[in-house]
This record gives C-alpha cells, structure tokens and sequence, in this order.
C-alpha cells in the first residue's frame, strides 16, 4: 500500500539521521568518556517529553566541494521538552558531524529554537559541543553566530537561559554562553577559550595545553566564567534539573513553590558564629540553619570564595542568598566577590526571586593589585544591583559591617526592606584597631605607654561602637534580633512583602559600570 | 563551634583576621615602583629592528625598537632624553610580556 510505503520511508529516513555523523564518529565519541547528542538530551529531560524540531534540515553550502557533502540535521539536534514537568528549549550540538561546526542552517535551527523560547516564555538549554566555525560556509558562518548573541542578549532577563560545555566551545562559540545565565562545565571534558593553544604557541611563543588554558577547573576556579563544575556528564544533568526546580520559568512567573520544611537539627544557628569578629566559620552553616531541609544550592562554590551566592527556599519559596564567607579571606569584598554578588543579584532581580543577604565583612580588599584591576568599579556593581533591585530585599548582619561594606551588602540606604541585626553585630565605619589608631593618633603617640593607650582605646570604640544599638538607634536597622530567632523573621518578612511593589524613575536602561 | 583547617591571617585596616587564604591572594605580585631607565616590552613578541646603539644619544620620541606583535609593526619610542646603556636583545629574538629590552643613563 502507497500509505505503508511512505510511513517506511519516513522510518529510514529518520534511522539514517538519528545515527549523527556515523557509528565509527560515535564511537570515537564515546571515547572522550562523551555522550553522543541526542543522547545527551534524553539524559536530560523528562522520559519521553523530547520533541525533535529541523531533523532534516540541510546545508546548501557550495565551495570547496562541500556540494557533495551532506551533513546530518547539519550538526545540531533541537526540540522541546520538559524538565520535571517545566517546559524547556534545547538545543545539542552534535560533534560527530563536522565536529559539531556551526555552519548557517546549524546556526538558524539554534535561532530557530531560541526564538520559541523567548516566545513560549520557557528556559533554554544549550548543549555546546562544537570545533567552531564551519570555514567552508566562511562569513555565513559568523553571521550564524552573530545571529545567536543577538537572541541571547534579548532574551537576557526575559528567560533563563542555560549553557552546558560538553566538548570544546571555542573563539567567537564561547559568547553564547558567556551572554547566558548560568554555564555548566564537566572536568576533562569542557574546553572554553578565545584563541587555542597553538595561536598561543604562535604568538607569544607560551605552551600551555587544552586544560590547563580552558579546562572545566580553570573557568570553575580561576576566570568565574562557569557557574556549576562537575565531574561526570550525569553529574552535571543532575545539577541542571535541580537548578531548573529553583527558578521561574520566564520573568512573568515566580518559581516553583516546594512543600516547606524545617531545617535539619545538625545546624544549630546558635552555635555557628564565634563571637570574636576576627575567628572564621563557614556562613552555608548559617544558610542551611534557616532554609527548608537545610537544602542550599550553592552557585560559583569554587569562585571567589570570599562571597557565597546561591539558590534554598523558605516556606517552600525560592530565595537568593549572597553572604560574606568569613572563612575565605576574611569575607573581604574584591574584584571577583563583588563581580559574582552583582550578577547573581541581577539574576534575582530579573526573575523574581527575594534576596537575602547575611553580611560580616571587614570591607574591601586593600592593595595595589586590587586597585589596579578596578576595584572601584567593580565595588559599584555591588551597589549599582542592589540599588537597582525591586524585588523583596532582606538583610541580616550577623557580625562585622565596617564602612563601605556595610554600604554596599544591601544596606537600609540602598532600599533593602527590612534590616535586622545579631546582637554580635558591629555597624560602624571601620574596624575598631583601625579607628582607634586615627580618632586617638595624637593620644596615642604623646602617650608615655603607646602600645597600652592604644588597646584601651581601642577597648572604649569597641565599647561604644562596635556593637547594633547605634545604626539601630538612627532607624538604619530594623530589628535586633537574637539568632535563633532568624528564620521566623526572615519567613515573616517574605511573607509579607510577597504583594512588594516599586515604582523607579522611567529610562530605557541604566549603565551600569560593567 | 567548628574547627576548620589552613587558616591564615589576614592584615585588614589592623584587624587581625584568621581565614583561609586564596592561592590569587599568596601568589600576587607585590607592587614594585616602574624603573624609568628600564624600556620593557609593552606586548610579546619579535624584535624586528634596533635603529639604535649603546652609546647613542637619543631625544624623547625617538624609535629605540620596532616590535612585531599581533601582525603590527609596534615602534618602541623613547621616553626621555639620554644615553643608550645597553641593548639587551637583538634582532630576531622573541620576547615575553615585561622583559627589559634597552637600559638608557
């Protein structure tokens, strides 16, 4: 029957399509310890949700006898899906044809599913995988990416947007995900740079390899361009449905309510935070002392340690914490801690999710070093994303917040709604060793015993500064509240602001100092 | 409370603080005020030319060096009036970021 026929058709068809770049390109594949595209979308999202889009989709390249060569679904799988029921776009280079290169029909089916997701108002997931630029299709080829940049950024804020390096993803490749939202890499296999080891060769006459240049660990740890780093492609899977669960689907929507639950008993938020504010503790503890389950996704856990950002929920409601890290450089605010709270606040801000900060920071990092790689600017992106928030802003000082890092970690000033403080905290303008040295100098010198005036004065500013009661006293915090008390603040607190709205002055867009 | 382990100390406007150190932080370089005599390469790359010699008189201005890098011709100019001390490179030699190239007196 003709009908039969052409149903067998579509099969064969599909069978030759599914099937990539060839059994021997998949097994070489398999032998980089990487899964093949397609699989790597299965993997992914929910069990039978995927929807393949443009599987027959061809290139109509001409030169360099590319007319005689065709290239399956050109290199690229997408479709939708879902991830624990949230609707999701993906896209999954396939590397084992033409090693994953982005010709312009690659390039229009990733526009072509970056457009729906910005329409259907739905996450995008990117699985890069990719040598570059098809140089056969020569400028086509960077017009294709071109094309992209342009849907990231105008997507930015509108829906989450996800990028997964699993292969290399290099030159003019690596903007896609540098313009996304979060960027997930896997040791041994994620390889992210401009220009190659061998460029590099060239050029400055420096050997360095894939790894060392542009591995997994290195954007993890050292350039903070990914945000999650795992060991395993089904690690990094399992890291991306958890974070899918934490955020809204499109910046119309709030994410997800969860069941609440009470933190574990193991975090005792009485018995975390020494009292002297120069010993360290690990300020998580004092997150998963008041999120639900004691559950808290941390986000960059491997980047500028000095600053904790991430995603727990309180009453089953998403939050976004940022907190100094007493235990990593003293909590100093620095070029990269204030770079990774800015954006994450930004991310908060677009997509409606509360903010809560826990603040014991000695201020900023001093040094040359620092000055010279533009503290101050970066410093101000600290200011400029909380300034610019509307959405409910909670702070909590737990401890130290000296000068201008008080300023900066959601102050009252910068429009947080509510302020609440430990008795442990010491809001003042500097450190009391600091202070003393400069209010006392003359003291201090024409003193006949230096060293003893200087610790009792040192012992007076603590006395009378170093402590909640003064901000308190001028309205800049709200409460003072005893630790344990914390969560039933903080749940009341977002409770109450959930109808939270702020009209700002009307502009096209601020400039924010980048 | 919790002990934690490799803990430093941290000098932060005289406060004292222990914590644990970034390997950015320990490995930083200290701040060395810039030797006015010293011309170092701006960018690496490859001597193409010395139009000048030890001993030479040179104006402020003047070309000490051509440096081929990132496919550009990059005169190295002089930056005071003086006597070249000593050449440290020649011709042909492939050089790094910050390396002295030139000593002037």
């Amino acid at each position: 029957m003709e009908f039969n026929k052409k149903i067998e058709e579509l099969h064969e068809r599909r069978q030759k399509l599914l099937l990539g770049g060839g059994e021997q390109a998949i097994e070489k594949q398999k032998a980089l310890g990487k899964r093949t595209a397609r699989e790597r979308i299965m993997s992914l999202l929910d069990e039978d949700s995927f929807n393949e889009y443009d599987m027959f989709v061809e290139h109509d390249a001409r030169d360099f006898d590319m007319d005689k060569k065709t290239l399956p679904s050109d290199g690229v799988v997408i479709g939708t899906g879902t991830v624990y029921g949230a609707p999701v776009a993906i896209f999954a280079q396939d590397f084992t044809v033409a090693g994953g290169s982005l010709g312009l029909m690659h390039s229009r089916k990733i526009t072509k599913i970056i457009d729906h997701a910005l329409k259907m108002r739905m996450p995008l997931i990117g699985i890069n995988d990719s040598g570059g630029a098809r140089i056969q299709e020569g400028v086509n080829s960077l017009a294709g990416y071109g094309e992209i940049f342009f849907r990231n950024t105008l997507s930015s804020g509108v829906i989450p947007q996800i990028s997964v390096i699993l292969g290399p993803c290099a030159g003019g490749a690596v903007y896609s995900p540098a313009l996304t939202d979060f960027v997930f890499v896997v040791d041994n296999i994620s390889k992210m740079f401009i220009t190659g080891p061998e460029v590099i060769k060239t050029v400055l006459g420096e050997e360095i390899s894939m790894e060392e240049l542009g591995g997994a660990r290195i954007h993890s740890e050292i350039s903070g361009n990914a945000h999650f780093f795992a060991e395993s492609e089904d690690e990094c899977f399992e890291q991306i449905k958890r974070l899918i669960t934490f955020i809204p689907w499109s910046n119309e929507r709030k994410a997800r309510p969860f069941d609440p639950g009470e933190p574990k008993e193991e975090y005792d938020i009485e018995k975390i935070v020494p009292e002297d504010p120069t010993l360290p503790y690990d300020v998580r503890d004092v997150i998963r002392a008041v999120v639900d389950n004691s559950d808290f996704f941390e986000i960059m856990e491997h980047y500028a340690r000095n600053i904790v950002i991430g995603f727990g929920r309180i009453n089953g409601q998403t939050i976004g914490f940022v907190a100094n890290q007493p235990l990593e450089m003293a909590g100093v605010l620095d070029v990269d801690s204030s770079d990774k709270a800015a954006r994450f606040i930004r991310y908060c801000d677009a997509f409606n999710i509360p903010i809560i900060t826990f603040v014991d920071l000695p201020g900023y990092m001093p040094g040359a070093d620092q000055e010279y790689a533009g503290v101050i600017r970066h410093g101000a992106k600290v200011l400029y994303a909380y300034s610019e928030a509307t959405v409910p802003k909670i702070t909590v000082i737990l401890r130290k917040a000296y000068g201008g890092g008080y300023i900066a970690m959601g102050s009252r000033h910068l429009r947080a709604d509510f302020v609440f403080a430990w008795p442990t905290a010491e809001i003042a303008v500097m450190g009391p060793e600091g202070a003393a040295n400069i209010i006392f100098r003359k003291e201090i010198m024409l003193s006949d015993d230096p060293d003893e005036t200087r610790k009792k004065k040192v012992e007076e500013y603590k006395e009378k500064f170093a402590n909640p009661y003064v901000a308190a006293s001028r309205g800049y915090i709200d409460a003072v509240i005893e630790p344990g008390e914390t969560r039933k603040f903080l749940l009341h607190s977002i409770t109450v602001s959930e109808n939270k709205s702020i009209q700002m002055p009307e502009k096209k867009h601020g400039v924010p100092p980048f | 409370m919790k002990k934690f382990e490799n803990l430093g100390t941290l000098n932060i406007n005289a406060n004292l603080y222990k914590t644990r150190l970034s390997s950015k932080y320990i490995n930083r370089q200290p701040y060395k005020s810039a030797n006015p005599r010293l011309v170092l390469s701006f960018i690496p790359g490859t001597i193409l030319d010395i139009p000048v010699e030890p001993g030479q008189i040179v104006r402020k201005g003047e070309i000490l060096m051509i440096l081929d890098a990132m496919k550009m011709q990059n005169q190295i100019k002089c930056m005071m009036d003086g006597i070249v001390k000593n050449v440290l490179v020649k011709k042909g030699d492939r050089v790094s970021k910050g390396i002295v190239l030139l000593e002037m007196e």
